[in-house]
This record gives C-alpha cells, sequence and structure tokens, in this order.
C-alpha cells in the first residue's frame, strides 16, 4: 500500500483534532468536577492518550464496531458518543446512554459503533472477535477495534483472542494503547518482553508499532489495518507508544511514576504537537480556536443537561435483567 | 405432542441445531472439534452440520474457552444467535468472565441497548469415570447470577424443545446435558414441539408428597414414586426444566395440594438449588408445609474415580425414598403452639 493511501490530509488532520480536542477538554472537564466536588464517579483520566484514538477512530466508518475500557472516555468521544448521553451516563441521570444503568466503566452507544466498555482487563478482545465474526458472516464490511492497554496483553485472553482471529482472518484491530503502565505497574515490571506488537509475529499476526502520539503517523497506521481488514485480509495488531500522564485513576497517587518520564511525557503531549503540526501546515489559528471553543460549549451543553437530567425511577432495578420481566 | 418414533438425546440435541440453522441463518455454532472434519463433536451431536451450513456457520475453534464465549457474546450482540458448545461442563470455569461479567450483564449494563440471545450447550455428569474434573455438576453458580437463565431436559423431546426455545430467547442460556443419557430414548416430539422457557412439567402427578427434580434426578424420581407406589405414598414428580429462574407457580401448587416437598440434585448438596427452592417453600408456604421440605444431592466431595466410590457419591434412590418417608412421618410435623 502506498504512503500516500494512508497518510492524512489536512482536513483528516483537522477532523483528528476537533476530537482531541473534545476529549482533552472533557477530561480536564471530569477532573474539574472531581476537584470541586461536583461530582464523585471513580474515573479513570485519558490524558497523554488523546490524539491516538482521534486518530484511529477518525479511520474508522461510524457504523464500525468499537470495544473498549473503563480507561475509554477518549475512545468513546472519538467514536461519536453525543456529550450529552455520554455525560448523563456518567453522573447515573435516566437520561444517559445506558439509562444511568451502566455508569463511567460502561458506556455503551450501539448507535456510535460503541457496542462494549468493559471493566475487566483483556475481555474486550474475545468479544471483539464476535462482532467481527458476525461482520464476516454477513459480509457487511465493518471492521471491529478493540482498545486495551499493555497490562491487558498479559491476561490470558489476549492469546486466546488473537490465536482466534488470525485463526479466521477476522476483520478485527487490537489496538494495544501502550502508556507504559498496567494499573500501577511500570510495563518493565510487568512484562519482559520487549515490545507488545512483537507477539503478533507468534500468531502468524500481522504487527505494527507505531507512536500513538504522532497523529499522522498513528492515522496512517489505523487506516492501513482498517483497510485491510475491509478487504479481508484479517486482523492487525497496533502497539501505539503514549503516555499515562496521570494516575491510574482520579485521585490516585502515581508519585511511583518517575519524574523524567512524566516530563518525557510532558514533552511529548500529543494535543500541543498536534495542534502546532496544524499551525504549521497553515491552518489558521482562528479555526483552531473555534474547534477548542466548539468542544467547550458542547460540553457546557452536556454538563447542563446531565446535572439538569432526573435519576432513574426506582424501577429500573428490576428492568433489563432479560428482554420480558422474569421472576427471579 | 410427541409421536410414536423413539428418539435419543443425540438425535434430540441434533436435529434442534439443524432446525434452527435452516430456519434461521443468524444462528450459528462455535465449539471444540465440533465440525464434521473434527468428526461432528466429541458426542457427534453436531454430525453432519458443517457438511449443511458451512465452517462459518460451523465454527469449529481451538481449545479457547474464553475465546469461545466472548467470541459468542460479541456475536450475539451483534444480532447473530449463536450456540456456543463447551464440551464439559467444568471447563465452564475457564470462560466464567465472559459468562458472568458480560453475557449475562450486558443487557442491564447497556440499560436495554444491547443484548445476548446466546446458548451454551454444556454437558456432565457423574457414573462415566471421568474423576473430578470432568463431571461436576455447577448449576447454582450460574443460578445465582442475575441475567442467566439455566435449562436441563430428562427426555428427548423436552431436550429438543428447551433447545429450540433458548435459541429463539432474546438473553443468555444454559442448557446442560448429562452425559449417560444421550443414549436415553423417548417418544420424539412433533414438529414445532417447544417447551417454554420457565415452565416445569408434572411427571407424574401425585397427592401425598411432591418430588422436585430435573436432569437425570426426573428419572430417579420417577423409579421411587412407582416403588412408593406400591406402600400406598403418592409421589408428584415436578420436573423443573428450567432451573433457574425456576417455576415458582407450579412448585407452589403442587406443595399447596401435597403440604410435603422433597427437593432432588445430582449436584452436590450444600449450597444448590435444593436450597433455593425449600427455603421458598418455607417462606411462602410456611404454614401449609405438614414437614420440612427435604434436600436430597450428591456427596460433598469431588467426584471421585473409583467405580464404588464414584457410584457412592450420588444421591441413591433409597436416600430419595427415605426423605420422601421422613416428610410422612408424624415427627417430622412442625409442633403446633
Amino acid at each position: 500500500m502506498l504512503e500516500a493511501d494512508t497518510k492524512p490530509d489536512v482536513a483528516t488532520l483537522k477532523e483528528i483534532y476537533r476530537r482531541t480536542a473534545l476529549i482533552n477538554r472533557s477530561d480536564a472537564r471530569f477532573r474539574a468536577l472531581l476537584t470541586q466536588g461536583k461530582l464523585a464517579i471513580i474515573y479513570y483520566p485519558v490524558r497523554g492518550q488523546e490524539v491516538l484514538a482521534a486518530a484511529m477512530m477518525t479511520a474508522l466508518r461510524s457504523d464500525d464496531y468499537l470495544v473498549t475500557t473503563y480507561r475509554g472516555l477518549h475512545d468513546q468521544l472519538a467514536k461519536g458518543v453525543p456529550s450529552k448521553l455520554l455525560w448523563a451516563e456518567c453522573t447515573g441521570r435516566a437520561t444517559g446512554s445506558c439509562k444511568g444503568k451502566g455508569g463511567p466503566m460502561h458506556i455503551t452507544h450501539p448507535a456510535s459503533g460503541v457496542m462494549v466498555t468493559t471493566g475487566v482487563v483483556g475481555s474486550g478482545l474475545p468479544i471483539a472477535n464476535g462482532l467481527a465474526l458476525a461482520s464476516q458472516n454477513r459480509g457487511d464490511g465493518r471492521v471491529t477495534v478493540v482498545s486495551f492497554g499493555d497490562g491487558a496483553a498479559n491476561i490470558g485472553a489476549f492469546h486466546e483472542a488473537m490465536n482466534m482471529a488470525q485463526l479466521w482472518k477476522l476483520p478485527v484491530i487490537f489496538l494495544c494503547q501502550n502508556n507504559r503502565y498496567g494499573e500501577h505497574t511500570s510495563y518493565a515490571a510487568h512484562t519482559a518482553a520487549k515490545s507488545i506488537v512483537d507477539r503478533a509475529a507468534g500468531y502468524g499476526m500481522r504487527g505494527v508499532k507505531t507512536n500513538g502520539n504522532d497523529a499522522s503517523a498513528m492515522y496512517a497506521a489505523a487506516k492501513e489495518a482498517v483497510d485491510r481488514a475491509r478487504a479481508g485480509e484479517g486482523p492487525t495488531l497496533i502497539e501505539a507508544m503514549s503516555y499515562r500522564m496521570l494516575g491510574h485513576f482520579f485521585g490516585a497517587d502515581f508519585g511511583y511514576v518517575p519524574k523524567e518520564l512524566l516530563a518525557t511525557a510532558a514533552d511529548q503531549d500529543p494535543v500541543p504537537a498536534l495542534r502546532n503540526s496544524l499551525l504549521a501546515l497553515q491552518v489558521a489559528e482562528s479555526e483552531l480556536a473555534a474547534i477548542d471553543a466548539a468542544a467547550e460549549l458542547e460540553i457546557d451543553e452536556a454538563v447542563e443537561y446531565a446535572f439538569a437530567s432526573p435519576f432513574p425511577a426506582l424501577d429500573e432495578l428490576k428492568s433489563d435483567v432479560w428482554a420480558t420481566e422474569s421472576a427471579s | 405432542m410427541t409421536t410414536a418414533r423413539a428418539i435419543n438425546f443425540v438425535q434430540a440435541l441434533g436435529s434442534a441445531l439443524d432446525e434452527a440453522m435452516a430456519a434461521d441463518e443468524r444462528v450459528i455454532l462455535l465449539g471444540e472439534d465440533i465440525g464434521d472434519d473434527q468428526g461432528g463433536g466429541v458426542f457427534k451431536i453436531t454430525k453432519g452440520l458443517s457438511a449443511k451450513y458451512g465452517r462459518n456457520r460451523v465454527r469449529s475453534t481451538p481449545i479457547s474457552e474464553q475465546a469461545i464465549i466472548g467470541a459468542a457474546v460479541g456475536a450475539a450482540i451483534s444480532g447473530m444467535r449463536p450456540v456456543a458448545e463447551i464440551m464439559l461442563m467444568n471447563f465452564v470455569t475457564v470462560a466464567m468472565d465472559q459468562i458472568v461479567n458480560h453475557a449475562a450483564k450486558l443487557r442491564y449494563m447497556s440499560g436495554g441497548q444491547t443484548h445476548v440471545p446466546l446458548v451454551i450447550r454444556t454437558t456432565t455428569g457423574s457414573g462415566v469415570g471421568f474423576g473430578g474434573q470432568h463431571s461436576d455438576m455447577l448449576e447454582a453458580w450460574f443460578a445465582h447470577v442475575p441475567g442467566l437463565r439455566v435449562v436441563m431436559a430428562s427426555t428427548p423431546a423436552d431436550a429438543k424443545g428447551l433447545l429450540l426455545s433458548a435459541i429463539e430467547d432474546e438473553d443468555p442460556v444454559i442448557m446442560i446435558e448429562n452425559i449417560l443419557a444421550y443414549g436415553q430414548t423417548g417418544p420424539a416430539p412433533e414438529p414445532g414441539f417447544r417447551v417454554p422457557l420457565g415452565k416445569a412439567a408434572i411427571a407424574r402427578p401425585g397427592t401425598d408428597v411432591s418430588v422436585v427434580a430435573y436432569g437425570r434426578a426426573v428419572v430417579d424420581a420417577l423409579a421411587v414414586a412407582e416403588r412408593l407406589a406400591g406402600e400406598g405414598i403418592s409421589i408428584e414428580v415436578i420436573d423443573l426444566r428450567t432451573i433457574a429462574p425456576f417455576d415458582e407457580a407450579t412448585v407452589f401448587a403442587s406443595v399447596v395440594k401435597t403440604r410435603r416437598a422433597v427437593v432432588v440434585h445430582e449436584a452436590v448438596r450444600a449450597y444448590g438449588t435444593g436450597a433455593e427452592v425449600s427455603a421458598r417453600l418455607h417462606e411462602e408456604l410456611f404454614d401449609t408445609l405438614a414437614a420440612p421440605v427435604g434436600r436430597v444431592g450428591s456427596n460433598f466431595s469431588p467426584v471421585p474415580f473409583s467405580s464404588p466410590l464414584e457410584k457412592a457419591w450420588i444421591y441413591s434412590q433409597d436416600q430419595i425414598a427415605d426423605a420422601i418417608r421422613a416428610t410422612l412421618k408424624p415427627s417430622s410435623r412442625r409442633r403446633l403452639p
């Protein structure tokens, strides 16, 4: 495949930036409201991983499937979950995407392709195979992306799913967001192998390691994997290198992260990097400012909507266990 | 509802899968060795199906239970109707995360946006000499999880009717089969026969004591009922068919009539289905009961290998008979104030 086929043009980069800005500012707003005590939820920050998600999802169609994890805000927004539904869900409101019954760790919105958000590390990979299998049987041309961290590469589900996906040449992309930490344990302390991507070879699978903080490189890797999957050429393991700039969850101590690593992460912060690269491509500062402002406005409206929304009626407690209510 | 023709469990289950696949393209099978290239399944239940419906619909899998159930969950939320086979029930332990955290909960956690029309077929049972890791009855684990249904048939016709209902259901169903019963024959059901989920059957009507059972315990309960009829005791045998959530209405109606009940299952007694059925009977019908509800289950140990030990592990028909008689003894009556 020619590089020209997958290199993002300016319009694509602007779209990646639009999604990045929304993620970045949404993450900041969550943390601000948590700090102010206006919100009391478990929140897993995505600061530092905005661009890789924005680039990956920009390479997808809106009807492609996504399976993600509890650290999933970036993936969900990038895939198109409406901010209002997302905020209402995270505040436990009846108007949330899951009627307030899932919460931040289980955001689901099939209309934008977000089929599962799991709170269990690694569990999304086998499920993604099933979504991809359904697409393969139907011939609907959809591609499934499953996000997970470097820590998830060490759970058994990873191995089973990778082997099965390659065996059946499923249209699935395994997006390992390597943010250098599995919960509170550093990559070096949880994995002896140099790279996660090297494991692809063990399954006979195509593997690509890329700089997830570089929008162009990430988009190119994503687009090529998507095109191949859609063409029936099978799965790809993408190891997108990035940094988790904050702790495992909001409020968690991350004093164990070496200062040098945090300095490197700050130095390679993907958000200003993408903004600067767009300015270098002669995109006007005013245009980017307008994108930023639109993101802020969308969040303002979403937060207002969420907090003004009612909590679920108590009869929701018993519904949705089964299709038809069944005595237990 | 049944015909004069006899079929066994293998034929009943195989024909249910065949009919479901013929009727609905969304029905797909996943499991170890289930393809014809692998012999059509270790118990031959899926024999001929991959040849008939192709390898995309009959997916013979690697030995990867998490990946099997995970793929079935994903396919189900995408609109397919997967039937996943876990070769032996003990192997579900490897896939518990997918079953308990995902299949059971996605409907609820998504607020009804996604659901998991998945059937997990699995088989088990003592008496085959498979030892401690290939014989367990683990239905109570799943019965305890909101969002799962657990079913088990005691006749080939019910096996077919239950499996078809499970495939047509919108939510996950775990169907337990019994290895020793695969060759057991019974009348074939008429075309279109279904056993509704959540509905028990009166396997034998009676008036003195209700015996609640499922799977092979129904067969044993019927044998005991026949024997005790000679002692002038009239037993009503209830075949739960759906273990969870169980058909309270049928069970309660029977016990209102008989005022006495014994629950029998192959699973070990402690913390088993019998405890739940018994507790509900005591909660709801305390004033009606003439005696405490009896529970019969198997020995609280792993299933042993050695044949005499294995035979002694499972409940006996004598234990069932004793438990029934105990409910009829004057001494077992509750003392009235």
